[in-house]
């Protein structure tokens, strides 16, 4: 109990008090309370702040619905036993287990519009090179293939984990009446997935919501020259850790916070609405 | 109540502002062990090597935190914000926090310890330097690191277009369009990109076009036309002659890649990254570097000329003295002499006048260096409480310049802008 009082509600704590005041450049320099106006700053800014909900929302739910198809199309690929398997699971597996912040260099590299690897290969198969993480507009969709690059295999392990605990007799049954594959896996396989699924949105929807290492790794403080990869969370970095704001760093958390808690209430409440 | 809790976890990992709760701080008063945190760099390596001596020498045991630049930064921040006592002594940059960590009182006044002893003698460290690391008065810090921005060129490739070396900046861009133009693939020029990375190198063409940041009031001058002429042209020249795929990202790794890889003519950046150019290890270029002092404009050769990085004693150490004992050590004229030796530009006069000191390095460089030091200015970006902040403000003029955009437009936005953080700063 002392436990969960000292790291969890201690600092929400004083980050709520923090969002309510006016701390800047140090939080041991005297600062005033300011009532709600960090809140109406933060919510009345359409150059930073709206514009850094969009890209976390973009960047999220990007991710998530090309991660949960191809980790879909995995998890059936390697559900029934296949010869050479075992390397397989290896290979798509390498992704998850390499570090974020590595993960992130490597794509930087292989990104670099000038002497990157990716736009050499373009060059044989004769497609002009790419910005990738370098101009404004294809930033946020090459963040997002790193992304799906990188989480595509947890979002495997969790389904296969739901299919290899499935029964085999719905499927069978189906197979009997004459159902083709496609038929199959549409109205017997998925549906009964179904929980094993939300499961896993939630688990890589948070985890992507938060993400900072590959982002900041890749485009550094503000998310660039245009601020084209700053999510809430790079924002609220750069507000606290660079401009040294630290009330408005705290109130962007907490709605960052309240919008976390409000898409979870979301999710749960379609999950319980569906199981009634 | 899971929800709660998983949404709790999300937020505490997502960037706690504020949870920076004490970290330690268990020294007892003058304790034997002293706790110095320093920043990834050449001057680290080489005074490393030598911390067994001050051991020794005094018996205390030194325990080196080492960290990259941005790292470094923000370890400080939660750090010094929680008046943690786990750091004694600390390396930083000066231009970039001086102002704000002076303050906030996270520094020990070293005003009476300077003045102290005549042999180690303060009065030998160069004036510029010297005059970042005093806040209101008080001597703050001791410089370690100067830098100063200069011109790196390509020998062959100039040989090959018959120029010689550019001393304007109209000789500047004509030389990159040519070389560029000779040989695609070559990029006649390039330096940083990121609106805040390259605002520190973007200054010296301010400067040298006849602009500032702001004036002796305090108020914003980065809408001026000097300013917007600099702008264009520093924009243009990346825009024009920079590499084939324009990138608005490049901090000096990147730009310095394209150089190593003899992908670029010309490069500004700071003199105290020549070794990036000149190992063989590093470059692929190394037998062709040439170095030059910065070209001049409308008003004269103006580049930067900084205490890149200090060293200070943090305000809540318990072993203050300590600290004090490990930097006079460090900054010692013996001590500045030796890593001058090993390349590392340092801040004392006496020694830059021994030509020991300067022996290793390339000898184009230092003279280049020599005249940059006569007209350079003491700092390369705004000197103001929220240094990133305003690095944001003013770089994007140029990254609009870069991208083809209306850099006078983003200037006066720029100016607009950057007003209003100085008035934020004033109350």
């Amino acid at each position: 109990m002392i436990f969960t009082i000292l790291l969890i509600a201690f600092p929400l704590g004083w980050t709520i008090y923090l969002s309510f005041t006016d701390s800047f450049g140090s939080v041991r320099a005297p600062f005033d309370f300011v009532g709600f106006d960090n809140y109406v700053t933060a919510l009345t800014d359409t150059s930073r702040f709206w514009p850094a909900v969009l890209r976390t929302l973009i960047f999220t739910v990007g991710a998530l619905a090309f991660e949960l198809v191809a980790g879909m199309a995995i998890a059936l690929l390697l559900w029934r036993p296949f010869k050479g398997q075992a390397w397989v699971r290896v290979v798509v597996l390498l992704p998850f287990v390499a570090t974020p912040v590595a993960i992130a260099m490597m794509w930087r590299l292989i990104f670099d519009p000038n002497i990157g690897f990716a736009n050499q290969v373009l060059g044989w198969i004769g497609i002009p090179p790419q910005p990738w993480f370098s101009s404004p507009e294809t930033t946020l969709p090459s963040l997002i293939f790193v992304d799906v690059w990188e989480f595509t295999p947890m979002i495997a392990i969790v389904l296969l984990a739901g299919l290899t605990a499935l029964s085999d007799e719905p499927d069978e049954a189906a197979r009997i009446d004459g159902a083709n594959a496609w038929q199959r896996f549409w109205l017997v396989t998925l549906p009964l997935m179904r929980p094993v699924v939300l499961v896993a949105i939630m688990l890589r929807a948070i985890d992507a919501l938060k993400t900072f290492d590959l982002l900041y790794t890749v485009k550094g403080q503000g998310g660039g020259s245009f601020h084209e990869a700053e999510t809430l969370n790079i924002y609220a970095y750069t507000l606290s850790f660079q401009y040294n704001s630290f009330g408005l760093a705290s109130a962007v958390l907490i709605l960052f916070f309240l919008m976390v808690l409000l898409s979870m209430w979301l999710l749960t409440l379609r999950r319980k609405e569906r199981t009634k | 109540m899971r929800i709660a809790a998983v949404a709790t976890a999300t937020l505490l990992t997502a960037g706690m502002v504020s949870a920076c709760s004490s970290g330690g701080g268990g020294d007892k008063a003058e304790s034997t062990t002293l706790n110095v945190t320093l920043a990834n760099h050449v001057w680290t390596d080489s005074l490393k090597k030598r911390i067994p001596d001050f051991e020794k020498e005094t018996g205390l045991k030194v325990v080196v935190n080492q960290l990259s630049e941005d790292q470094l930064a923000d370890s400080y921040k939660v750090k010094l914000n929680a008046g943690s006592a786990d750091v004694d002594v600390m390396m930083y940059r000066p231009l970039q926090v001086g102002k704000l960590f002076a303050a906030s009182h996270y520094f020990v006044d070293l005003t009476k310890h300077v003045s102290d002893d005549a042999t180690w003698n303060w009065s030998d460290f160069q004036p510029g330097p010297v005059s970042i690391t005093t806040y209101q008065d008080k001597v703050v810090g001791v410089p370690i690191v100067t830098e100063n921005e200069i011109l790196y060129y390509r020998k062959d490739l100039l040989q090959k277009a018959g120029l010689s070396v550019p001393t304007t900046m109209d000789e500047l861009q004509a030389a990159a369009k040519k070389i560029k133009e000779q040989n695609p693939g070559v990029a006649g020029f390039v330096s940083r990109t990121q609106a805040s990375a390259g605002v520190t190198q973007f200054s010296g063409f301010l400067y040298s076009f006849g602009g500032d940041w702001m004036d002796a009031d305090g108020t914003s001058t980065v809408g001026t036309d000097a300013a917007k002429k600099a702008y264009a042209y520093y924009g243009g020249l990346l825009r024009d002659y920079g590499p084939a795929q324009v990138n608005t990202d490049m901090s000096w790794p990147e730009a310095m890649a394209l150089f190593q890889q003899g992908k670029a003519a010309f490069e500004t950046d700071a003199s105290s990254l020549y070794d990036n150019l000149a190992n063989p290890e590093k470059s692929k270029v190394s037998d062709q570097v040439g170095y030059a002092a910065f070209p001049a404009g409308p008003a004269g050769s103006k580049p930067y000329n900084v205490a890149a990085w200090a060293l200070g004693i943090n305000s809540a150490s318990k072993n203050q003295d300590n600290a004090w004992k490990f930097i006079k050590w460090a900054t010692s004229p013996e001590m500045t002499l030796a890593l001058q030796e090993e390349g590392n530009s340092g801040a004392r006069t006496s020694v830059w006048e021994n030509p020991a000191a300067t022996a290793k390095f390339p000898a184009e460089l230092v003279k280049a260096i020599a005249e940059n030091g006569k007209n350079g200015i003491g700092y390369d970006r705004p000197l103001v409480l929220s240094v990133a902040q305003a690095r944001e403000i003013v770089g994007a003029p140029f990254v609009a310049a870069i991208t083809g955009g209306d850099s006078n437009a983003a200037a006066d936005k720029a100016n607009t802008e950057f007003q209003s953080l100085l008035d934020s700063e004033k109350k």
